[in-house]
């Protein structure tokens, strides 16, 4: 799809999976204050229990992706993927009771932020081992072929993730094979508390793709039809039995690497021109561009707001796992022996 | 003497071991930037980016290079972040660390130490929260080591580099935070455990962060006339026999409790080992054979509590020792 054939509808529905996520993201930071004693914090009980990775500001690369996705396309996740779960279309209320430790959650309870998965709508699951999920996704794309019918696979990872040894094997499985994956290298720039450019050799991300005889394109992650464009003509092209794809979209980690880092390893300048680049304003001058008016992206952030709030109330609302189920759910053959 | 956090001791034992000797370094993600629990905070600034490595998210390169390090003279500090992220880096550790000086016929040696920090982590779920000690006890040719307290997170670091063998360093990361008055100069030396409570009717076992359950079940044992023998095994492999045996001499029963899960985990190695030597009573008491789980109260089931150790300690109490 050529950027200026983006129709209104179809920019406003990118907007709208953009405000949900940043909706989401906002309220999950803001009920894991006091949480993890990570970077320095406290050991206060907070709702958000645990390491809360945060999306704010790589909304695009999700929801760009994610629009090009059918209903029986895969993807696989990391540690940063709240994104991705919504973008293909996950349940903001049972991610939120998720993330508060409940019942309700989407692995009642026992995953938390890094391991959320809803299988219903092809999310494999998010990961907290980098670079784990890629192999996990070229078998996933291995399983698609075998079993037949055309779907893809979506494999997210971070740029920290291209420098670990599964990234070569897993690109390298997936062009022996031509298998049906797509490549999402979302280069935040950041790994942690380390700049992710200075531990990386040679061209970047897409460059090792190619190398290893997997194409792509590198774009603005920022920009939602740019990520929308370059993820339509490539999951075309895997579709058309071409083979694997490589996605690599710049954005920025616009928060620590945590939600409690408050990241004082990195320049203001350089986290004042990313806000300056932030994809939701970004998507909302280009909305104006082709003729959207600026009170229905309003609307549109009140109403992801409002969910995002009612989630937040189910969450608080609803009930801890009970202990009973720390046992269930890990194997069959040998349950009910837990200590021997 | 200075009040230090646990964190702060290992810092300043890699501090003192880099002052001393030039051929140790440290290499891992983020250690430049003091490490993501602050444990090599000002080293890099000290010591320069050659000797205080930040590396790629390359952990089977971070060990493997560790290892090329050790053969050709250096002593590597190995940072792992986690023990569960260590598991990327297992052939490293296991076919190459372990077995090059066997293999080679005694040519070479590998002195690395890799720390890999252990244990629950409010929150910090399955991938986040494992106390994997007994996978390299299990191993011939490491040395294991989980110190309890700040003073030995200082003087058992200094140990773990002054060691010619790889040893690896289980850190626990709801210790980091933990103060005490330490004694920087202090080398203690590995395989020998501390006695950290003297009793007469159960020798209690344990180490790394059950230590301090342990010690608050031997205070409430001691207000219901149970008196526990709390030894902190300090070093896991090679375990101190002299000073567990000793106990039991006094007290003919032993209980070993540890955050791990508890079967295969390493309380069963000492409990049978006593159990064949001396014949006397034992227990084990470890985590149940589950994943940590994110909410709460899951994770609260994996946890070996005070009043936990106490209830076996008393059941064992009631068995006449022999
Ligand atoms: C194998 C492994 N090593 C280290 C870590 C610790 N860790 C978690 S996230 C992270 C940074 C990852 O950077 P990147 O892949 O760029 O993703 P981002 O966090 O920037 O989204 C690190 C080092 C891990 N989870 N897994």
């Amino acid at each position: 799809m050529s950027e200026t054939a983006m129709s209104l509808a179809h920019a406003q529905a990118l907007y709208r999976t953009m405000a949900r996520i940043r909706a989401f993201e906002n309220a999950a930071e803001e009920a894991s204050k006091g949480g993890v004693a990570a970077f320095g914090a406290s050991l206060a009980q907070a709702k958000v229990r645990g390491p809360l990775h945060l999306s704010t500001g790589q909304e695009a690369v999700a929801a760009g992706v994610c629009a090009q996705l059918r209903a029986d396309d895969l993807l696989t996740s990391t540690h940063r993927g709240h994104g991705h779960s919504i973008a293909k279309g996950a349940s903001i209320e049972r991610m939120m009771c998720e993330l508060f430790g409940r019942a309700t959650g989407y692995n009642g309870g026992k995953g938390g932020s890094m391991h959320i998965a809803d299988f219903s709508v092809g999310m494999l699951g998010a990961n907290g081992v980098v670079a784990a999920g890629i192999p996990i996704a070229v078998g996933a794309a291995h399983a698609l072929r075998v079993r037949g019918g055309g779907a893809l696979v979506a494999c997210f990872f971070g740029d920290g993730a291209i420098n670990r040894g599964p990234f070569l094997e897993g690109l390298n499985w997936a062009g022996i094979h031509r298998l049906p994956v797509l490549f999402v290298c979302e280069d935040n720039r950041w790994s942690a508390t380390t700049a992710t450019g200075a531990m990386t050799a040679g061209e970047g991300a897409l460059a090792r793709a190619q190398a290893i005889g997997v194409p792509g394109l590198a774009v603005n992650g920022n920009d939602i039809f740019v990520v929308d464009a370059a993820a339509a003509a490539l999951t075309a092209q895997i579709r058309a039995h071409g083979g694997p794809r490589f996605l690599h979209a710049v954005t920025y980690r616009i928060k620590g690497h945590v939600s409690v880092d408050a990241a004082g390893y990195r320049s203001h300048d350089e986290v004042a021109r990313a806000l300056e680049q932030d994809p939701l304003e970004l998507a909302a001058i280009r909305i104006a561009a082709i003729g959207g008016v600026r009170a229905v992206l309003a609307a549109i952030d009140a109403e992801a707001q409002a969910e995002v709030a009612a989630a937040v109330a189910a969450a608080d609302a609803a009930p801890s796992p009970p202990d009973a189920e720390a046992y269930t759910d890990i194997q069959d053959t040998g349950a009910g022996r837990w200590r021997d | 003497m200075a009040r230090l956090s646990y964190a702060q001791a290992s810092c300043s034992a890699l501090h003192a071991a880099m002052q001393q000797d030039a051929l140790v370094v440290a290499l891992g993600e983020d250690v430049g930037r003091g490490g993501v629990f602050g444990q090599y905070r000002g080293l890099q600034q000290t010591f320069g980016a050659e000797r205080v490595i930040d590396t790629p998210i390359s952990e089977a390169t971070i060990m493997g290079a560790a290892v090329g390090m050790a053969l050709a003279g250096l002593r590597p500090v190995v940072e792992m972040r986690v023990v569960d992220f260590a598991l990327c880096a297992m052939d490293e550790v296991v076919n190459q660390a372990a077995k090059a000086r066997y293999m080679f016929g005694g040519q070479g040696r590998v002195p690395l130490v890799a720390r890999m920090p252990i244990g629950l982590w409010q929150g910090s779920a399955a991938q986040h929260s494992q106390s994997l000690e007994t996978w390299f006890a299990h191993i011939p040719g490491l040395v294991v080591v989980a110190p309890a307290t700040p003073q030995d997170n200082c003087g058992l670091l200094a140990a773990a580099i002054a060691c010619g063998d790889p040893v690896i360093y289980m850190e626990h990361k709801e210790l980091w935070g933990l103060e005490e008055e330490v004694d920087a100069a202090r080398v203690e030396r590995l395989g020998v455990a501390a006695v950290r409570r003297a009793g007469s009717d159960v020798t209690l076992v344990t180490w790394s962060r059950t230590l301090h359950d342990a010690l608050r079940a031997a205070e409430a044992a001691q207000a219901e006339g149970l008196s526990l023998e709390v030894i902190d095994l300090r070093t896991i492999w090679p375990w101190d026999r002299e000073t567990v045996f000793a106990s039991l001499r006094k007290t003919r029963r032993l209980l070993v409790a540890h955050e791990a899960v508890q079967v295969g985990g390493f309380g069963a190695e000492i409990a049978a080992v006593v159990a064949e030597t001396l014949g006397v009573p034992v227990r084990r008491l470890g985590a149940p054979r589950i994943p940590v789980g994110y909410a709460s109260s899951l994770e609260a089931v994996t946890r070996v509590t005070p009043e936990a150790i106490l209830s076996v300690a008393r059941e064992l109490a009631k068995k006449p020792a022999r």
